[in-house]
């Protein structure tokens, strides 16, 4: 290749007041910004004026004012339940999760044969995760005749009763996600390997033993990635649906009402459009609020090159 | 609505891996040893368990009824009976369920492919005004709850009459796509040199044929993670085909399956035969694609 020519050189042309890769680039992310405004902007704001109205679909939605939002933090004890099921799980099985990710992928780091083998193990469920594994786990966490229970007996713990029991759902759907930790093991591994050598030498120099290396050299270089799989994960701890939806349908007695799926039946078995839209809004403001605060609570951790 | 990948591709990962790969456990001799040994054996432990489930599912799909419930289990059905299979295919519909999931999951792959690939290079390659505005508009979409829009979108489509239809499904993957997998390719393309641009554009291709000509051939390793997650997600997709499709012939295998057990709740065998028939294509993809889905997780980005 010749000598390098900088591309705005070649770019200068003008055309009435818009340059050409104005035009250009436009034209290449237009199918993202048709769909972002079709699909995003006008139903976000759609919703929003949703939420302030009756609507059940048939004939117009009817303005009622804040009386959705009312109903929905004054006379909805499900409300209420549904959020602290989904806060239960989403503090059980996202930090837990994380750290069982973590010491894999650090295990997976070690000088070890087989490691494509390994990742692969753990890699593989959560590709699969779906209705299927969910019908699966449901099989397994039987409390009569599942695996999980009939491995408890033989070395003599009875068992609970898992998705029968009030107390053991949530628990339940953790054992679950924890199958699902590969694509963060994954993620981890990637990061691990990105952690520069001469960091390791430099702390060895200093004296550092294997945990010192690992809480001043590993952690804060992983902090920005693990920082990043948090957001995500609890992002996603707020979408779980699918498990308890055809699993549980939101039982025992509530104990896995889900904030998605109580929103699911609103809007799509009740049909109640504009209270769904009330639900779905606050669930935006939860998770812009959790998520804002994570970011700022950030800073005290995360650490960034440069 | 549907599931995102929850892993970053990109490339370069390969010689991270052969550079740098295990600076943190240089310790002493015996230490060192005995901290191995604890490795291998969690990581076997874990693998077994990791494996346990999908085992399980093979096996009770391959047992009668009665040995499903038998305590203690049988680890191995021997002789394997086919039966629960049989049941299967005979009282469902399961080949349709199948062919629809595979139309619906290969047509939104398309379109998945086709915007991140445009809007990728749009976003890597051209200069244009309001660029890295739109780019960090892009980004936080990834952390809006798809619910959030999800009803009024149900509503225009439920007016444009696609209520059991597959454009729901198909159209969004085409027209917007999704904002991970076009992230994703960004950050490829970034990673490919500049010059090849500039060289081409001397020889007076324009951006389209810079797009077409010289990118696309080398983002082969993206276009192929893109395509397995797409096919991954799509294949799972559960709150889609629920809200959108109505009638038993349009249903995807995941709903499908739910109405199957619906009705073979007391089935074991049968329900863990369809469990698996769901999810052997997903397997089968993992191990020939495992690379694509791995190889590439090269955080690009992540820390910016």
């Amino acid at each position: 290749m010749g000598a390098s020519i900088p591309s705005q050189a070649v770019h200068m042309r003008r055309t009435r007041g818009f340059r050409l890769q104005d035009i250009e680039g436009w034209f290449f992310i237009s199918p993202w910004l048709l769909g972002f405004l079709l699909f995003g902007v006008v139903p976000f704001f759609a919703s929003l004026y949703l939420s302030f109205t009756k609507y059940e679909l048939l004939g117009m939605p009817q303005w009622i004012g804040l009386r959705n939002y009312e109903r929905l933090f004054f006379k909805d004890p499900r409300f209420w339940i549904s959020l602290k099921v989904t806060l239960y799980y989403s503090v059980l099985a996202v930090p837990s999760g994380l750290v069982i990710a973590f010491v894999l992928a650090l295990f997976l780091n070690a000088p070890i044969r087989a490691r494509a083998f390994f990742r692969t193990m753990f890699y593989l469920p959560s590709v699969t995760a779906g209705v299927a594994t969910a019908y699966l786990w449901a099989y397994l966490l039987n409390p009569k005749n599942g695996l999980v229970n009939t491995l408890l007996g033989l070395i003599g713990i009875e068992g609970p009763g898992w998705f029968f029991s009030r107390q053991w759902a949530i628990p339940a759907l953790v054992l679950m996600s924890w199958w699902g930790v590969g694509g963060t093991v994954v993620i981890y591994l990637a990061g691990l390997q990105a952690v520069p050598q001469h960091l390791y030498e430099a702390a060895e120099i200093d004296g550092a033993g294997a945990l010192a290396k690992l809480w001043h050299v590993t952690i804060p270089m992983m902090s920005p990635t693990i920082f990043f799989t948090m957001v995500m994960g609890v992002i996603g701890s707020f979408q779980m649906f699918t498990t308890a939806y055809v699993v549980t349908n939101g039982g025992p007695a509530d104990a896995t009402l889900f904030y998605i799926l109580y929103l699911f039946r609103h809007a799509f078995q009740n049909f109640n459009m504009g209270y769904a839209s009330a639900l779905a809004w606050v669930l935006f403001v939860i998770v812009l609020v959790i998520t804002l605060a994570q970011l700022k609570l950030s800073g005290r951790w995360v650490y960034y090159e440069s | 609505m549907r599931a995102e990948p929850s892993v970053w591709v990109g490339a370069r990962q390969r010689n991270l891996a052969r550079a740098v790969p295990w600076a943190f456990w240089k310790s002493r001799n015996l230490a060192r040893k005995i901290s191995l040994g604890f490795i291998y054996l969690v990581l076997i432990a874990g693998s077994i368990a990791f494996a346990l489930p999908f085992l399980w599912m093979i096996s009770t799909s391959l047992k009668t009824r009665m040995e499903a419930v038998m305590f203690p289990p049988k680890w191995i059905p021997y002789p394997p009976h086919l039966d629960a299979y049989e049941r299967m295919w005979l009282t469902f519909p399961f080949f349709r369920f199948l062919e629809n999931t595979a139309f619906i999951t290969f047509t939104s792959m398309i379109g998945y492919l086709f915007t991140s690939t445009l809007v990728g290079f749009g976003f890597a390659r051209t200069n244009f005004k309001g660029r890295d505005f739109l780019f960090v508009v892009l980004l936080s979409t990834m952390m809006l709850p798809p619910q959030v829009t999800m009803i009024p979108i149900f509503i225009i489509f439920r007016r444009l009459g696609w209520i059991n239809t597959y454009y729901p499904l198909i159209v969004p993957a085409f027209i917007g796509g999704s904002p991970f997998f076009i992230f994703l390719m960004r950050q490829y393309i970034m990673t490919l040199p500049r010059e090849l641009d500039d060289a081409a554009r001397i020889d007076g291709c324009n951006s389209f044929r810079i797009y077409w000509n010289i990118l696309m051939p080398l983002c082969k390793p993206a276009i192929a993670t893109v395509a397995v997650f797409a096919f991954v997600s799509g294949w799972n997709d559960f709150m889609g085909p629920l809200i959108y499709l109505q009638t038993p012939e349009k249903m995807t295998i995941a709903v499908g399956l739910r109405l199957f057990v619906g009705q073979f709740s007391t089935d074991l065998p049968a329900m863990m035969a369809g469990s698996f028939v769901t999810v052997l294509p997903l397997i089968v993809t993992f191990f020939l694609a495992q690379n694509y889905f791995v190889q590439g997780i090269a955080l690009t980005g992540l820390k910016q």
